[in-house]
């Protein structure tokens, strides 16, 4: 199993300034490393594992952080690298970036995404649970599983469907927050909503979702969005703002047209 | 180890009649729970991929009490969400031919007729409602211009009945599936504990009634009590290391329910995937995968001569050899995953793979791009392309891919009932986790398939037998079981933290995954796998005695999680060789070199092998042992043939 790649370069040495917190209650501070002879053909998260062998080695506790698919769809991993959610190439998750980014005798500072609403739990790994509950709140069709009518009973424009899968897209990783000053969740609360929004099968909740999602995202301590579109610019899936501005119209409709509570019979 | 060649006991409560009518027929004859009574059970789910999310939200809409484990900070992230390429279903909407007993029919056929034929029928009967309910949830799937769905090819089947979303199949089925599980847990239907780990299982009188979990942030060690168990924890091909699975797919959760008594079905049924991208280097840490659906419009090919090391671009026409076309010309690059694995070897076992270190074959999009136009493709397979161009630096557009085969998925897997009960009473496992319906080679597109019919229409069906069909007493976490199984875990945790050796688990792990990969992987012979038993004793006492994990129990600590895991694996490991071992033919995905045709194609026993082996734990420790039992399999309406895609 020995690859054809090593062969042809010494690889990359590389300092790196690792944020390091014992837990949820510790302050947290960077600790600095060298590492020697990184093949510039491994991935981000591979010079990550080789930076832990050799902590390891010199009895140092590893440095924790999230992934799992290492293929840029579960959207486990995180990391701000250089100042950048996931690091510098545009669409890309930090497991899918590799080091032939990077040159030899670089300093890399690597810090874990930074968010009221995402709090530190060890070293570079966050609690992202607040997506959760606002998906909980309304990112849904109630569609109970059963017998529903045949597929192709539906028929589904395909630049409706076209939209509504370049919203479906987003990992929940949530680089937006990161990379948002004001660490708003507006492009992930937007794209589930456009998701649903775009196709007949969210119409019935389309209101009552828009509303409760805004809802329980302002009470997990997301900020605002101020227009900076710095989200777009960090999203591992590309998804557009143009979703936010979708959400903004749809929240601006249901909270006009939405009777105060207990008024309305079955629901909107 | 000793086999039993008398019938065995194990009861796979296969209903009986004519095929098409057995699913309906059992599910009349189940007992049922009244609406009322739903509410006094709770069901206990480990693991939110399409399996677990799919039945966590079944049961909990039907009514029931659901907790619901996961490892993932979120649910959203369990490895469901990578699968590419689609899912099947026997829709027949392009008009190609297709019928519920065609998709039956290929699916026993590519499982090399060692699946039941009950299950496999049930599986093709439920798959058309599964895209309906999808499709209801807002899956966005891929659609024509006239609005309605698209469908593709993949391998092992000469219609079109893969539904797709890009190249994101198993995120937005697994999506629609966490959704519909968030909002039973925003109603207050469903506990969801996320970062747990299922370190054991609980039995008590018999009946699995609840697991211990650690808490992967705080450390904490946790009781779950329940009245039925469902383990839906994925499969277990990170035994080589090497896979396309992710980083914490493992079978801890399997495994410790299999020494609780749970029989384990053809361990060493595994999936080698034949395009992926090549291993690049020793700091390798898993394996991407390629979506077969690639195979629709890339062409694979070797240079006809032996250490061709012109570039692609070089080799004219009449000096490359798409093998895969001439060998099987009415399958082409669409054979099953198993043969153009192996035809892969094969071209690299004889001197004529490319790549810096001959280790893969071209997946090559020229002539595709050429007929539809860059454009056409870049719609179809734009996001692999560009996945593989990250990883590689190579432009799929412009030059072939390289892929090679790898470590995919496990066909084997706990041994379940057609209620998908296992052989401990309460324990159901579903998805990946069980061994059921694939056989000894899964098809493409139908593990989303199965994992979806197992939560979304199997269990919420036959969970009731349980339930209404036993007496189950009231079990609280005080029980004297969940305190020595508690106690077992800790002792077993403050093993793995002393040893105070000097080597990681991960470079234990790398050490056992390449004596699989070489010894029980592709090919499997007798000699090679009495050198991988040796092997694995030896490596598995040097890791009790050589392993270095610091820091404590009571912390986040991934080295502690991940030494556990490997543990498991290493004792997983001899029985899939011991498995591989017993089975002295060929089948699916299953090679042994002694046992083929004279074409090299897999050579099928019928006579002495057509049988599932469900593996009994027996010895602990130093005297780690399994007796094996066997289920034999009958076909009353596939008849057994040399498989042929020629």
């Amino acid at each position: 199993m020995s690859g054809g790649h090593d062969t042809h370069s010494h690889g990359l040495n590389l300092t790196l300034h690792v944020w390091r917190q014992k837990n949820a209650q510790d302050t947290g501070h960077f600790e600095t490393y060298s590492l020697q002879g990184i093949s510039e053909h491994c991935s981000f998260l591979e010079m990550l594992d080789q930076l832990n062998e050799q902590l390891l080695r010199e009895g140092r506790e590893p440095v924790a952080f999230d992934h799992d698919c290492r293929e840029g769809i579960c959207g486990s991993c995180s990391l701000v690298i250089n100042g950048r959610a996931h690091g510098p190439d545009r669409e890309t998750a930090t497991c899918q970036l590799h080091m032939r980014r990077f040159h030899d005798g670089e300093t890399i500072y690597i810090e874990p995404f930074r968010a009221k609403a995402f709090p530190v739990q060890r070293d570079l790994v966050t609690d992202r649970s607040a997506f959760d509950r606002i998906i909980a709140a309304g990112g849904f069709v109630s569609a109970n599983t059963g017998s529903p009518q045949d597929a192709n009973a539906l028929p589904i424009p395909k630049e409706a469907a076209d939209l509504a899968m370049d919203a479906a897209q987003c990992i929940g990783c949530g680089a937006c927050v990161a990379a948002c000053p004001n660490a708003a969740a507006m492009l992930f609360v937007g794209a589930k909503v456009s998701h649903l929004a775009l196709l007949p099968q969210g119409q019935p909740e389309r209101r009552k979702r828009v509303l409760a999602m805004v809802e329980q995202m302002d009470k997990e301590g997301f900020g605002n969005c101020g227009n900076i579109y710095e989200c777009e610019a960090a999203c591992p899936k590309g998804i557009s703002v143009e979703n936010i501005a979708r959400m903004n119209r749809e929240y601006l409709c249901a909270s006009l047209t939405a009777r105060p509570q207990g008024e309305a019979k079955g629901g909107f | 180890m000793s086999t039993t060649p008398t019938t065995p006991k194990l009861d796979s409560k296969c209903p009986t009649g004519p095929v098409s009518e057995r699913w309906d027929k059992h599910r009349f004859e189940l007992k049922l729970v009244n609406p009322a009574n739903k509410r006094k059970f709770h069901v206990l789910v480990v693991g939110t991929g399409l399996a677990g999310a799919s039945a966590a939200a079944s049961l909990a809409e039907l009514g029931y009490k659901v907790s619901v484990l996961c490892i993932h900070d979120s649910p959203r992230r369990a490895h469901s969400i990578a699968a590419q390429g689609g899912i099947n279903a026997a829709k027949n909407y392009p008009n190609d031919g297709d019928s519920v007993r065609r998709l039956f029919y290929d699916t026993v056929k590519g499982g090399d007729y060692r699946a039941r034929e009950s299950n496999v029928y049930r599986l093709a009967q439920v798959s058309n409602s599964i895209i309906d309910q999808c499709v209801a949830q807002g899956v966005p799937f891929a659609r024509e211009y006239g609005g309605l769905l698209d469908n593709r090819s993949f391998g092992g089947a000469q219609v079109s009945r893969t539904f797709y979303a890009r190249g994101q199949t198993g995120q937005q089925l697994l999506l629609g599936a966490y959704q519909a599980l968030m909002r039973q847990v925003g109603l207050g239907k469903v506990a969801l504990y996320p970062r747990r780990e299922m370190l054991d299982l609980v039995v008590v009188d018999g009946v699995a009634r609840g697991v211990i979990a650690r808490e992967l942030v705080s450390g904490a060690v946790e009781r779950y009590a329940a009245d039925a168990v469902l383990l839906c924890t994925g499969g277990y091909g990170n035994v080589f290391f090497l896979s396309t699975n992710a980083k914490f797919s493992n079978a801890t959760a399997i495994w410790r329910a299999h020494k609780r008594g749970a029989l384990f079905g053809n361990p060493c049924f595994t999936q080698i995937h034949p395009t992926c991208i090549p291993v690049s280097g020793s700091y390798q840490s898993k394996l991407t995968l390629m979506s077969e659906s690639l195979r629709n419009d890339g062409r694979v090919w070797v240079p006809k001569s032996k250490g061709d090391r012109r570039s692609p671009d070089q080799i004219p026409d009449e000096e490359r050899d798409y093998y895969l076309e001439r060998i099987y010309p009415s399958f082409g690059n669409l054979v099953p995953r198993d043969i153009a694995s192996r035809r892969a070897k094969e071209m690299a076992d004889a001197g004529r793979g490319v790549g810096d270190n001959g280790m893969a074959v071209y997946l090559d999009f020229r002539d595709a791009i050429r007929r539809d136009g860059a454009p056409r493709i870049a719609e179809k397979y734009g996001n692999l392309f560009q996945m593989y161009e990250r990883i590689t630096a190579d432009d799929p557009y412009k030059v072939p891919m390289r892929i090679y085969p790898a470590v995919h998925y496990t066909m084997g897997g706990l041994w379940v009932d057609y209620n998908l009960e296992s052989t401990i009473p309460g324990l159901f496992v579903l998805g990946e986790a069980n061994f059921s319906d694939h056989g000894a080679n899964r098809l493409g597109a139908s593990a989303l398939m199965q994992g979806l019919a197992d939560g979304y229409y199997v269990i919420p069906a036959t969970i009731g037998s349980h339930f209404a069909g036993r007496k189950l007493g009231a079990v609280t976490t005080d029980h004297e079981a969940f305190r020595t199984t508690e106690a077992a875990v800790r002792t077993r945790l403050e093993r793995l933290l002393s040893i105070d050796g000097k080597r990681s688990s991960d470079d234990f792990h790398r050490e056992l995954g390449l004596v699989m990969w070489n010894h029980c992987g592709m090919a499997r012979s007798e000699q090679g796998l009495k050198t991988a038993l040796t092997k694995i004793r030896a490596l598995r006492d040097e890791f009790w005695h050589d392993l270095r994990v610091l820091g404590s129990g009571e912390e986040l600590n991934r080295e502690l999680e991940k030494a556990g895991r490997v543990a498991d694996f290493m004792e997983l490991a001899e029985l899939m060789v011991l498995d591989a071992e017993q089975r002295r033919e060929s089948c699916g995905g299953h090679f042994r070199e002694e046992s083929q045709t004279e074409e090299g194609e897999a050579l099928r026993d019928d006579a002495n092998y057509c049988y599932v082996g469900a593996w009994q734990h027996t010895g602990e420790g130093a005297n780690l042992a399994w007796t094996m039992h066997k289920e034999s399999l009958t076909f009353e309406e596939v008849k057994l043939t040399q498989r042929s895609y020629k």
